[in-house]
């Protein structure tokens, strides 16, 4: 991974009369990395991501974007940015190309006939390119939204919940979309999302984001591993699993869900040792799996 | 960018339908009042002649094309306003509502540009409008009542102008008409800039018009200091070219109020647009 530095956001804080919806949020986004951005609803996420479009001026901080501050060379960076705030919103009464060659006309980069529909084609709207977007359903817009964005092969991606509304399969095409730009052509994403499956999958960094403050940043696997794991053990002896885990594993702690299921949270090294101790102790272990980690890791972040 | 985004602005104005719905209404209004002419035009006409037929005798074709557009222009200049901030006042407010804005502020245009496209749009548009309007009452008008000189009732008593003496007095009352409107146009952009709904303007539009008209037209002395200031005051000026002589000094402070209008009403939308916070 190259470390040239693409996004540095400084103790960015934004105030909207008397409510602060930013209070200070830094983190650093090197090229190529796809970025997640990671925070309960409130938390201030949309609001960094449009201060680093300035489309919100910030009351305080500073953005840079490719080693330039936003304020002074705006133009510059946003020719090299693709995004995509919340929901793509097109003109209803115009056509998808024609939709695309009026943001294509404003990017700063000229865009061909021929570029609009192979666009089109990419993201699986081939022969829909004279419709009007009006008809379009919200996966449709969602695609068109994505062409928009890579119509001038922008250097840096910022995605705001790109999979929201859209069924199982787009979200899966979506998710491969962004590994493709990743792996193929080197973009730098910014993929803001509810879906903590989604950063866990693709992200290679992350910041989680609370109260409009930055609370941890770092390489997903790094964060990960360093925490506890939580396994769910599915046992036919649940006293004797209480037993084994108060008077062998004190440092684990854990919590009965039913009968046969408790959720174990313990050293990652420890899991293996838990699992034979138990066989030895007489209990059938019918079943072993480790619980979503982002999920626990960020519920533990955002509620400390 | 600016060209370009202009550009993008006309495609915009011409793919909606209430950019129609104008040029729709004011067709339909024009040939409503060229049919209600040629059906009983000349007992409209003897009505307002019988006062000077004493006195006067009046010979030739008086109910012609040119008296015909005089009484367009003065009957529809004061609903035109509606049908143009009908499509200004959408422009920017308009794509607050669908979202668009927020597409196109990420783009590496300035505001300024977005703002300077949208009033150039905006000022192409009211020019079609009044260049359409000129077309059916003046063109339209001459072809179906014939040409001849103008007779017109001004405060000053009758104005009897030469055929000869006329047309390019409707083309300097045309642009002034222009001005006139473009001053709306603009008005209705800048209010635009504050909204973020398309109805808030366009009505706010009027509102203005209505309450200045009125402070206009009110005699009463606490409002005499303001009314040289107010763009209603000065949106009839295109009639001031029908006198004889024709009072250039009036026309001339007429033309400066509404250019001064549009002028700070573009530096508002400018800096408020600048400095708005897009969160739709």
């Amino acid at each position: 991974m190259e470390n040239t530095e693409i996004i540095k956001v400084q103790h960015l804080a934004k105030n909207f009369g008397s409510f602060q919806a930013v209070k200070d949020v830094s983190f650093t986004v090197n090229k190529g990395d796809v970025f997640g951005f990671l925070g309960p609803n409130g938390a201030g996420k949309s609001t960094t991501i449009r201060c680093m479009l300035s489309l919100i001026k910030p009351d305080n901080g500073q953005i840079q974007l490719f080693g330039k501050d936003l304020n002074k060379h705006r133009n510059e960076i946003l020719s090299k940015v693709g995004s995509i705030i919340e929901k793509p919103d097109f003109y209803r009464y115009l056509s998808a190309e024609k939709n695309l060659a009026i943001f294509a006309r404003i990017s700063g980069k000229d865009v061909s006939k021929r570029e609009i529909a192979e666009m089109l084609d990419f993201v699986g709207l081939n022969g829909r390119n004279r419709d009007k977007v009006g008809g379009f359903s919200h996966g449709m817009k969602q695609r068109l939204g994505i062409a928009q964005t890579l119509l001038h092969q922008p250097d840096l991606i910022v995605l705001d919940e790109p999979t929201t509304g859209l069924d199982p399969q787009g979200i899966v095409e979506i998710r491969n979309l962004i590994l493709r730009l990743k792996s193929e052509q080197n973009k730098t994403v910014i993929l803001s999302s509810h879906q903590l499956s989604e950063i866990e999958l693709i992200s290679n960094r992350m910041v989680i984001i609370n109260k409009g403050q930055s609370i941890i940043e770092g390489d997903v696997k790094e964060l990960l591993n360093a925490q506890e794991m939580v396994v769910q053990l599915e046992v036919n002896d649940m006293e004797k699993t209480i037993n084994v885990l108060n008077i062998r594993f004190e440092s684990a702690s854990f919590k009965q869900i039913n009968e046969r299921i408790i959720e174990v949270n313990i050293e990652k090294q420890l899991v293996p040792s838990l699992n034979q101790t138990l066989v030895q102790e007489g209990v059938e272990v019918h079943a072993m799996e480790p619980k979503r980690k982002l999920e626990d890791f960020f519920m533990k972040i955002i509620q400390s | 960018m600016l060209l370009k985004n202009t550009y993008n602005e006309f495609i915009k104005i011409l793919a909606k339908p209430r950019s129609y719905l104008g040029i729709g209404a004011l067709t339909l209004l024009v040939l409503l009042i060229l049919f209600a002419m040629k059906a009983d035009g000349k007992s409209f006409i003897s009505f307002v002649t019988a006062s000077f037929e004493q006195t006067l005798s009046f010979n030739g074709n008086i109910l012609n094309g040119n008296l015909i557009a005089f009484i367009i222009l003065q009957m529809l200049i004061v609903h035109i306003p509606l049908l143009v901030s009908l499509v200004t006042g959408d422009l920017i407010s308009g794509e607050a509502a669908m979202g668009t804005i927020r597409m196109m502020a990420t783009k590496p245009i300035s505001r300024t540009q977005i703002v300077l496209s949208k009033f150039i749009a905006g000022a192409v548009y009211t020019f079609i409008l009044t260049l359409w309007l000129g077309f059916l009452a003046l063109i339209v008008g001459k072809w179906m009542f014939g040409t001849g000189d103008l007779i017109v009732l001004n405060s000053d008593g009758l104005v009897i102008l030469k055929e000869q003496d006329i047309l390019w007095r409707y083309g300097l009352s045309f642009g002034v008409a222009y001005l006139a409107l473009l001053t709306i146009s603009t008005l209705s952009i800048c209010l635009s800039a504050f909204a973020e709904n398309s109805i808030g303007p366009i009505v706010s539009t009027m509102s203005i018009i209505i309450l200045f008209t009125i402070i206009g037209t009110l005699d009463v002395s606490v409002f005499d200091s303001i009314k040289p200031f107010l763009f209603t005051t000065h949106m009839a000026s295109w009639r001031s070219f029908f006198e004889d002589p024709v009072p250039w000094t009036t026309i001339r402070n007429s033309v400066s109020i509404l250019v001064i209008h549009n002028i700070v009403l573009v530096l508002i939308a400018v800096y408020k647009f600048n400095k708005k916070d897009i969160t739709s």
